[in-house]
C-alpha cells in the first residue's frame, strides 16, 4: 500500500511483475469454457457467435462490476434486480411511445437509480440496519413500485432510439466486423469501474472499510460517505444493465428477477470475499462471462431450465469452497 | 480490548422491550383503524384466532428461522424447501389416508437431510451460509422443476384436519404452532444445547475455546430449522389440498422469515434474541396485512409499504447501536 502510493509508474510495474504468477483462476476457468463452448458449436469463434454470446453476457457484467464495490465494502445489494426491473418499467411508461422522449427519460432513470444508491447507503450507515435486509427492503419497495407505476401490466415498447443500447450493432468495424453497442458499454463502464477500485483512493478505502470497518474509522476513512458511494455505484450499474436488458428483452415486471444473486454468484466465482475486504473488478466480469458461458455451454449440450438451476447452486457453493480453501492454505484471514 | 468498551449498550433494557412495543404500535393501529371505520366484528377474538391463523405457514417456518439466525447463521433454502415438502407430501399420500404417516415421515426425512447437508457445508466446507443455503435453494428449485408433471395427487382430507380442524374452538393448526414455539422456548431458555447456540452465535472462537462442539451445535440448529420449514410445507399442503411447486416462493417464505425474525429483535449476527420476539414479529406482520385489508390499501401499494416498514422496524432498535453494520 505504501509502495503503492508513492506511484511512480516504475513501482506499478514492478508490482505488477510481482503479481504475475497470482493469476485469478477464474481467468483460466473463462478460457476453458470458451474452448468447450468452441468445441461444441464451431461457429462460436465467428464474429456472430462471440458477439452475441459478450452481447448476452454485458448486462450481468455491468451489474456484476457494481455489486462487486458493495461486496468489497462488506454488504449485499439485493435490490440492484429489482432496479433493473424499474428502469425498464418506468422507462417504457415515462417514454409512452414517444421515440423523442429518450435523451431525458435516461437522465431520469439514472437519477431515481441515484436515489435508490443513496438511500440504501444511508439506511445502512446511519439508520445501522444490515445491508441484506436494507436492501430486501429496498427489492420489495422497488417491486410494488414497479407493479403500481404501470398498474400490474406495463404497457407500451421501448422505441428504436431506447432499444439503441442494448440492441444495436455497429456494423463495419475492421477485424471483427461489427461491435454491439452493449459491448462498448461494457467496455467503457468496466475500465472506469476497474479504475475507481484499482487506481483511486476510493478503492482503497473501500477494501479497508470492507476488511475492517473499526479500524478504517479510525484511520480516518469516511466510512459514511464510503458505503454510500459503493451503493450508487451498485445502482447505477444496475441502471445501466436495465437499460441493455430493455433494448433486447422488451418490456415485462419480471426481466430483473434473480439477477441480483446471479451478480453475486459472478462475483464468488471472481474471488470475492463476502463481507468485504476482497475483490475485483476485472475478475467479477470475468466470473459473470463464466457464469453466462456455462449457461450457454449448458444450453448446446441441450440441458433444460432446471438443470441450470441445480448448476448455478453447485458452482456456487463449489466456487466458495473453493476460495476459503484457496485462502485457508495462503494462510490469509 | 477498547472495542469492548464500543460495543457495550446502554439501552440495554429498552432494546429487550422493543418487539413488544412494536407489536403494541401495530395493534393500536388495528384497533384504531376498526373502531374508525365502524368495523367492530373485526375486534372479536374470533378475528384475533383468524389473523393468527392467517400466519401459521410464516409462523412455523420463523421459529426454524430464528434458531439458524440465533447461531449466527442464515438459511435462505426454506422456501423451496417448503415447496418440496407440499409437492412431495401430496405425491406420497396420492389421496390415500394409509400413507400419510408414510408420507409425514418421508417429508420429515427430507427436511432433515437438507438441513444436515446445508449444517455440512457450512461447517465441514465453511461456505458462507447465505451462499450454502442460496446453492442449496437453486439446487431444490431445480429438481422440483425436473421432476414437476411426475408429481401429482392430493392429500387425503383426514390429513386437511391439520389445517383446517379445530380442538375447543382453536385451530388444531394454531395449537400446533404454539406447541412448537413453547418447545423452542424451553429449548432455548433451559436447557444446555439453547445457551450453546446462544453462545456459538455470539462468538463462535471463544464457545469453541470454552469446550462447545460448534459444529454439532450449527449443524443441529439448521436441521431444526429446516424441519421446520418442512412441518411448514406439509401445514400448506394440508391446507392446500395438493402441493405445487411454487407455493414456498410465492409466499415469499425465505425473506419473510428472515424479516420476522429481524424484526423481532433477533440480531442477524446471533446469539441475541429470542423466540418471543419472533412470535411478534409474526403477529406485527399478519396485523400490518390486516391493516392494509381494513384500510382497503391496494395491493401493489401494500408491498411498497411493506418493503419499508421491515425497514423502518429494524432501523427502530438497530439505530440505538454503536456497531459497525454492513
Amino acid at each position: 500500500m505504501i509502495r503503492e502510493t508513492a506511484g511512480s509508474a516504475k513501482t506499478h510495474a514492478a508490482a505488477r511483475a510481482g503479481r504475475l504468477p497470482k493469476i485469478n483462476p477464474v481467468f483460466f476457468v473463462l478460457a476453458a469454457l470458451l474452448v468447450a463452448i468452441t468445441l461444441s458449436n464451431p461457429n462460436f469463434v465467428e464474429p456472430t457467435g462471440y458477439m452475441n454470446f459478450l452481447k448476452r453476457a454485458a448486462p450481468l457484467a455491468i451489474l456484476a462490476a457494481g455489486q462487486i464495490y458493495v461486496i468489497v465494502s462488506g454488504g449485499f445489494d439485493l435490490s440492484a434486480g429489482s432496479l433493473i426491473t424499474l428502469t425498464v418499467v418506468g422507462s417504457s411508461m415515462l417514454l409512452d411511445n414517444n421515440a423523442d422522449a429518450t435523451w431525458w427519460v435516461i437522465p431520469v432513470m439514472y437519477a431515481v437509480g441515484l436515489a435508490v444508491g443513496v438511500v440504501n447507503g444511508v439506511v445502512v450507515s446511519f439508520l445501522r440496519v444490515p445491508s441484506l435486509i436494507a436492501t430486501l427492503g429496498m427489492m420489495i419497495t422497488l417491486n410494488g413500485a414497479a407493479f403500481m407505476w404501470s398498474s400490474g401490466s406495463p404497457r407500451g415498447y421501448l422505441p428504436e432510439t431506447f432499444r439503441f443500447f442494448g440492441r444495436v450493432n455497429l456494423q463495419g468495424i475492421p477485424l471483427v466486423q461489427f461491435l454491439p453497442v452493449a459491448l462498448l458499454v461494457l467496455m467503457v463502464v468496466g475500465t472506469v469501474l476497474f479504475w475507481l477500485m484499482h487506481r483511486t483512493n476510493l478503492g482503497r478505502m473501500l477494501h479497508a472499510l470492507g476488511d475492517n470497518p473499526r479500524a478504517a474509522q479510525m484511520s480516518g476513512v469516511p466510512i459514511e460517505k464510503v458505503r454510500i458511494i459503493a451503493f450508487v455505484i451498485s445502482s447505477l450499474s444496475a441502471v445501466t444493465a436495465g437499460i441493455l436488458l430493455g433494448g433486447f428483452a422488451g418490456v415485462s415486471t419480471d426481466v430483473g428477477v434473480g439477477y441480483e444473486l446471479q451478480a453475486i454468484t459472478a462475483c464468488v466465482i471472481g474471488g470475492a470475499q463476502l463481507l468485504g475486504g476482497r475483490g475485483s473488478v476485472p475478475a467479477s466480469i470475468a466470473g459473470a462471462l463464466t457464469l453466462t458461458a456455462i449457461f450457454t455451454l449448458l444450453n448446446f449440450i441441450g440441458l433444460p431450465k432446471p438443470v441450470r438451476d441445480v448448476v448455478q447452486g453447485l458452482i456456487l457453493i463449489v466456487a466458495v469452497v473453493l476460495a476459503t480453501y484457496r485462502r485457508n492454505r495462503a494462510g490469509g484471514t | 480490548m477498547s472495542t469492548a468498551i464500543f460495543v457495550k449498550r446502554p439501552a440495554r433494557r429498552m432494546e429487550r422491550y422493543a418487539p413488544a412495543l412494536l407489536l403494541g404500535v401495530a395493534l393500536a393501529i388495528y384497533v384504531a383503524i376498526a373502531l374508525g371505520l365502524g368495523l367492530t366484528r373485526f375486534l372479536t377474538p374470533e378475528a384475533a384466532i383468524a389473523i393468527l391463523n392467517r400466519s401459521i405457514a410464516l409462523g412455523i417456518t420463523a421459529v426454524g428461522q430464528t434458531f439458524a439466525i440465533l447461531v449466527g447463521s442464515i438459511d435462505l433454502s426454506v422456501a423451496h424447501l417448503i415447496s418440496a415438502s407440499a409437492v412431495v407430501a401430496s405425491a406420497i399420500m396420492n389421496g390415500d389416508p394409509a400413507m400419510m404417516l408414510p408420507a409425514v415421515l418421508a417429508v420429515l426425512l427430507m427436511g432433515a437431510l437438507v438441513g444436515t447437508l446445508n449444517g455440512l457445508m457450512i461447517t465441514r466446507l465453511e461456505v458462507n451460509p447465505l451462499i450454502a443455503t442460496l446453492g442449496m435453494a437453486l439446487i431444490i428449485q431445480g429438481c422440483l422443476a425436473s421432476f414437476h408433471g411426475r408429481f401429482g395427487g392430493s392429500v387425503p382430507d383426514a390429513f386437511q384436519y391439520f389445517a383446517y380442524g379445530a380442538v375447543l374452538g382453536l385451530p388444531v393448526s394454531l395449537i400446533v404452532l404454539t406447541l412448537l414455539v413453547l418447545a423452542a422456548w424451553i429449548v432455548l431458555r433451559f436447557t444446555r444445547f439453547g445457551s450453546n447456540i446462544y453462545s456459538v452465535g455470539g462468538n463462535r472462537d471463544t464457545a469453541r475455546a470454552a469446550g462447545i462442539k460448534t459444529t454439532r451445535v450449527v449443524m443441529a440448529s439448521h436441521i431444526i430449522c429446516s424441519l421446520c420449514a418442512s412441518l411448514a410445507g406439509l401445514y400448506l399442503a394440508s391446507r392446500l389440498k395438493s402441493g405445487s411447486p411454487w407455493i414456498g416462493t410465492e409466499g415469499a417464505y425465505d425473506l419473510e422469515s428472515i424479516a420476522v425474525v429481524v424484526i423481532g429483535g433477533t440480531i442477524l449476527s446471533g446469539g441475541k434474541g429470542g423466540i418471543w420476539g419472533t412470535v411478534a414479529g409474526v403477529i406485527i406482520f399478519s396485523l400490518i396485512d390486516s391493516i392494509f385489508n381494513l384500510a382497503g390499501v391496494d395491493a401493489f401499494a401494500k408491498q411498497v409499504m411493506r418493503g419499508i416498514i421491515i425497514v423502518a422496524a429494524v432501523a427502530f432498535y438497530a439505530i440505538r447501536s454503536k456497531r459497525i453494520v454492513a
